[in-house]
């Protein structure tokens, strides 16, 4: 599936980063456990695990964000702590993360070199800096005019002008955290296209990703992780992909079966049962033309659709968030105005919106608070919720969702992310909502994790709730809905019911336009449920 | 020593009042050390006299402000204007006293209190009908009031200083029941907004709205009027203070009565270790920063400095305060204490070692320095996993 040749042995020579040992303990909390980790010169390294694993961990390590409990690394066969990724970097140790951390106001040259711009006699030296961005994005293969302003380039590129400006130190070791997840399928390819070329250079990549048909397609080895342990280095092509899953949960894989029957069991016969939600010619200019929708009582009904296609607009609308400027609503049989998200709430509606950190989280306050807010919020700040009734409601939830650690005091803005969505979907469901809406709940976060949440989300239904499911994995959306509704370029274009599969749902929104394709999650989640 | 003393003793070390309390005894007794009669406290008919309760009595209207400034932060906002909103509120109250039938009676002071407040109320409703509902940034909104508030109070007051002679209203800013009046005011008010925010869940919206506001808003908290109210409730707080500063004086002054006190108050809400990016705050920490604040300008008169040079003193131990009590520094302290200890102890000591940790010393990310710590030390001994190291 590459297409350039990989090595026919495994990299070999000595390791250009070796960490032995490695212990790091928060307060209450190992995050790692003894873990060793070895990079070699010129592969490209697969980091796995579940969220909350320790992968992040292990990098802010080796990039001195952390400095561990005990246990060492070493650079080249040299003991090194680095005392902070600046350091980190000057020592060719490179770190693009998943949100790209650059000037959107500045030149492409100017992201590439800021801070180490060339001068001339004490000045920056303009020209000079574009020559030196224009030859860097050269050897890279990417032709992006180096003072066009970064803004005006897709997110897809200004990821490749951040690895550009990785590796424009010289990098010897280069981390890409979660680089693809949010590229399409062809800004994937010339990802991978680049991180060969710079592999064949001699470049140590470590790689971390949630999408497994990625990993399979790019690692030459990888190190497993669960629970802040190792549990073992291996190369790409002697572990299967089944044997990856299950070390990376450590447990059988079952549940995704049982998603897919209780879905199919709660399916059945929930045509005649109460409509939650109506909806008529509710449109917002600009934002999503107006649609028909009804959502019954027990019903999933899925949005399938490409980024930008109106899949999100659509659900703000049915929560209040935007205000919508045609069309009617009735909840329960009665009409209502959803002109705020508190109005919505009082319907019986609940909204987890796709952007957890910027419109979920309250990143600074504990567990506790973030899971009664939504409660708190509706009985109003009048009506606290008396401390012993506040304590059952969060030990229950942090038990029932499985959310760790499980302290009620712990900071949410240092949980993983599958655990932070967990707090959210408990602070809608303490509010036992009629209909919940789900937006991406699954993205970014890990098979374990979005197993569980997607079993939930199934189990919910089978009790009745109305659940809106949003995701971009079309065969996420297919296995859980009951229907799908199909949008495209800001508009419903069809509603199917639950036969239908993800080929139905890939030809309705291919089918005026070609180009567009699916995102690559999809291919890896039909893997696993076949695996 | 009794296990509740040890546990006072912890939590005092980990907590961010530290350094703020440390900071307010040194100033404290600098001043003793100087004037050994500052800290005596004399009784005499039925008043308590002495630096210390010139010190809350002068204090009073700074902490008033600083507490509503400590929601308004909370918030995300700043409150600039209540310097000006002091000042009107002394004109106000001053000049329907002095205009009224009767201007020693109490129902003369009454209405004035009652006028000037009301006053306040309008005018904590114009910042936050700028801020929450046409979105101003909170700096911008509040520099409106900040300038052409004094312009209001000159014109209130016809560009006077306007003198009245009524004992009620004397009372407010210069009384004493035991204590200063005012100070009871302001710890009244602070008790009350300690009980308001934290016994019921008041508290957790004012941070949410701080931390997130637009995840508050989705999870159905009202962003706006939260926000509105904070400010009313700063203008307010503001207004009495006002009249605490009039009424200590019998006189409104609409140039000097309440100058550069928003300046006062941020600093202390700061020094006070809320943070100005809202969220956490906390009233303990306001109620101290006033403290310092107010110290510090009696030091300052007190030691005999030089004017020229007393807002530069100033300026130097807050700078100290607020570098002392960052997490960076914190950190730093905390390591360099047991840096005594060879990091290679035996195992056994391990544990008792790691328990004396500082739980914020983990995220301390040191920007420099690595060659001194202790974990360096730990990374050459043999059997590294045994260690404990200090980082």
């Amino acid at each position: 599936m590459t297409d350039t040749p990989r090595p026919t042995t495994a990299p070999t020579g000595d390791p250009v980063v070796a960490m032995r040992g490695i212990t790091m303990e928060f307060p209450g909390v190992t995050a790692l456990a003894d873990v060793d980790f070895r990079l070699l010169p010129g592969e490209v390294h697969a980091l796995m695990g579940e969220n909350g694993a320790g992968k992040s961990t292990l990098i802010k390590v080796l990039t001195g964000v952390y400095t561990a409990t005990s246990g060492t690394t070493e650079l080249r066969g040299e003991r090194v702590a680095f005392a902070g990724p600046a350091a980190a970097q000057e020592a060719g140790v490179s770190t693009v993360y998943q949100e790209v951390n650059l000037c959107p106001n500045l030149s492409v040259a100017e992201n590439i070199l800021l801070g180490r711009e060339p001068r001339r006699f004490g000045a920056i030296d303009l020209p000079g800096t574009r020559a030196r961005a224009a030859e860097l994005l050269g050897r890279m293969g990417l032709t992006i005019d180096p003072a066009s302003t970064l803004a005006e380039h897709p997110i897809a590129i200004q990821q490749l002008v951040a690895i550009a400006r990785a590796v424009a130190v010289d990098a010897q070791v280069l981390i890409l955290d979660e680089p693809t997840s949010s590229l399409d399928q062809d800004e994937v390819a010339e990802l991978f296209r680049i991180m060969r070329h710079l592999r064949d250079q001699g470049v140590a990549i470590l790689f971390v990703s949630h999408f497994l048909e990625q990993v399979y397609e790019i690692a030459d080895r990888m190190t497993v992780l669960r629970n802040g342990r190792l549990v073992g280095e291996h190369l790409t092509r002697d572990l299967s992909r089944l044997q990856l899953v299950s070390a990376m949960i450590g447990r059988e894989l079952g549940v995704l079966e049982e998603v897919e029957r209780l879905a199919e069991d709660a399916g059945s016969g929930t045509s005649g049962a109460p409509p939650v939600l109506e909806a008529s010619g509710l449109g917002r200019r600009g934002s999503i033309a107006p649609f028909d929708l009804t959502i019954r009582s027990g019903e999933v009904v899925g949005l399938a659709g490409l980024l930008g296609s109106g899949r999100t607009e659509l659900a703000r609308l049915l929560f209040g968030a935007d205000r919508a400027d045609s069309g009617s609503v009735r909840v329960g049989g009665k009409d209502v105005s959803l002109r705020t998200p508190r109005a919505a709430i009082a319907s019986g509606i609940a909204f987890c919106s796709e952007d957890r950190k910027g419109e979920g989280i309250l990143a600074d306050l504990s567990i506790r608070d973030n899971l009664v807010l939504a409660m708190q919020a509706a009985r109003g700040w009048a009506r606290p919720i008396p401390r012993r009734t506040k304590d059952e409601l969060v030990a229950r939830w942090i038990e029932t969702l499985d959310i760790r650690p499980a302290d009620p005091d712990a900071i949410v803005g240092r949980l993983s992310g599958g655990n932070q969505q967990k707090v959210l979907l408990a602070r809608w469901l303490v509010t036992n909502p009629r209909l919940l809406i789900l937006d991406e709940p699954t993205r970014g976060i890990d098979i374990g994790a979005k197993a569980q949440i997607q079993k939930l989300v199934a189990q919910l239904a089978a009790e009745g709730m109305a659940v809106v499911y949003i995701s971009a994995e079309l065969e996420e959306v297919a296995r859980l809905s009951h229907r799908v509704i199909v949008l495209k370029d800001r508009a419903k274009v069809a509603e199917l019911d639950a036969s239908a599969t993800v080929d139905d749902i890939m030809g309705l929104i291919a089918e005026t336009d070609a180009t567009a394709a699916p995102r690559v999650g999809t291919a890896a989640r039909t893997e696993q449920v076949a695996s | 020593m009794s296990a509740a003393t040890a546990t006072f003793a912890q939590r005092m070390r980990g907590s961010r009042l530290l350094w703020p309390v440390v900071a307010l005894v040194a100033l404290l007794l600098a001043n003793a050390a100087r004037n050994p009669g500052f800290l005596s406290v004399r009784l005499q008919d039925g008043h308590l006299y002495g630096s210390l309760v010139d010190i809350l009595k002068n204090g009073a209207p700074t902490l008033l402000i600083a507490l509503g400034m400590t929601l308004v932060i909370a918030t995300r906002g700043i409150d600039l204007s209540v310097g000006a909103v002091a000042a009107i509120a002394g004109a106000v109250a001053c000049t329907t006293i002095v205009g009224s039938s009767d201007p020693t009676s109490p129902a003369a002071a009454v209405t004035g209190i009652g006028v000037a407040l009301a006053l306040c109320l309008v005018l904590g409703l114009w910042n936050g009908f700028l801020v929450s509902l046409l979105g101003i940034q909170p700096i911008i909104a509040t520099l409106v009031l900040m300038t052409a508030g004094r312009g209001i109070a000159m014109l209130v007051t016809d560009g006077q200083i306007i003198t009245v002679r009524n004992d009620f209203f004397r009372e407010i800013g210069a009384g004493f029941l035991l204590f200063p009046i005012s100070i009871l005011i302001a710890l009244a008010a602070l008790v009350a907004v300690a009980l308001v925010t934290r016994r019921t869940a008041l508290g957790l919206l004012i941070e949410s709205v701080g931390i997130n506001p637009e995840a508050s808003r989705l999870a159905g908290l009202r962003s706006r009027t939260i926000i509105w109210t904070v400010y009313v409730f700063a203008a307010v707080c503001a207004g009495v203070a006002g009249l605490m500063i009039s009424s200590n004086v019998s006189a409104a002054d609409a140039n000097n009565a309440g100058l550069w006190i928003e300046m006062d108050a941020i600093l202390a809400v700061v020094i006070g270790g809320s943070s100005l990016a809202g969220g956490r705050y906390s009233l303990s920490g306001t109620l101290v920063g006033a403290l310092i604040i107010q110290t510090l300008t009696t030091t300052v008169y007190s030691m005999g400095i030089a004017p020229e040079v007393t807002l530069v003193f100033k300026a130097l131990v807050v700078i100290a305060v607020c570098l002392l009590q960052a997490p960076k520094m914190r950190a730093r302290f905390a390591r360099r204490r047991p840096a005594g200890h060879p990091a290679t102890q035996p195992s056994a000591d391990a544990d008792s070692l790691a328990a004396q940790q500082d739980p914020a010393d983990h995220d301390a990310a040191e920007p420099d320095g690595v060659a001194d710590r202790p974990v360096a030390d730990a990374v050459d001994a043999p059997d590294t996993k045994q260690k404990v190291t200090q980082s």
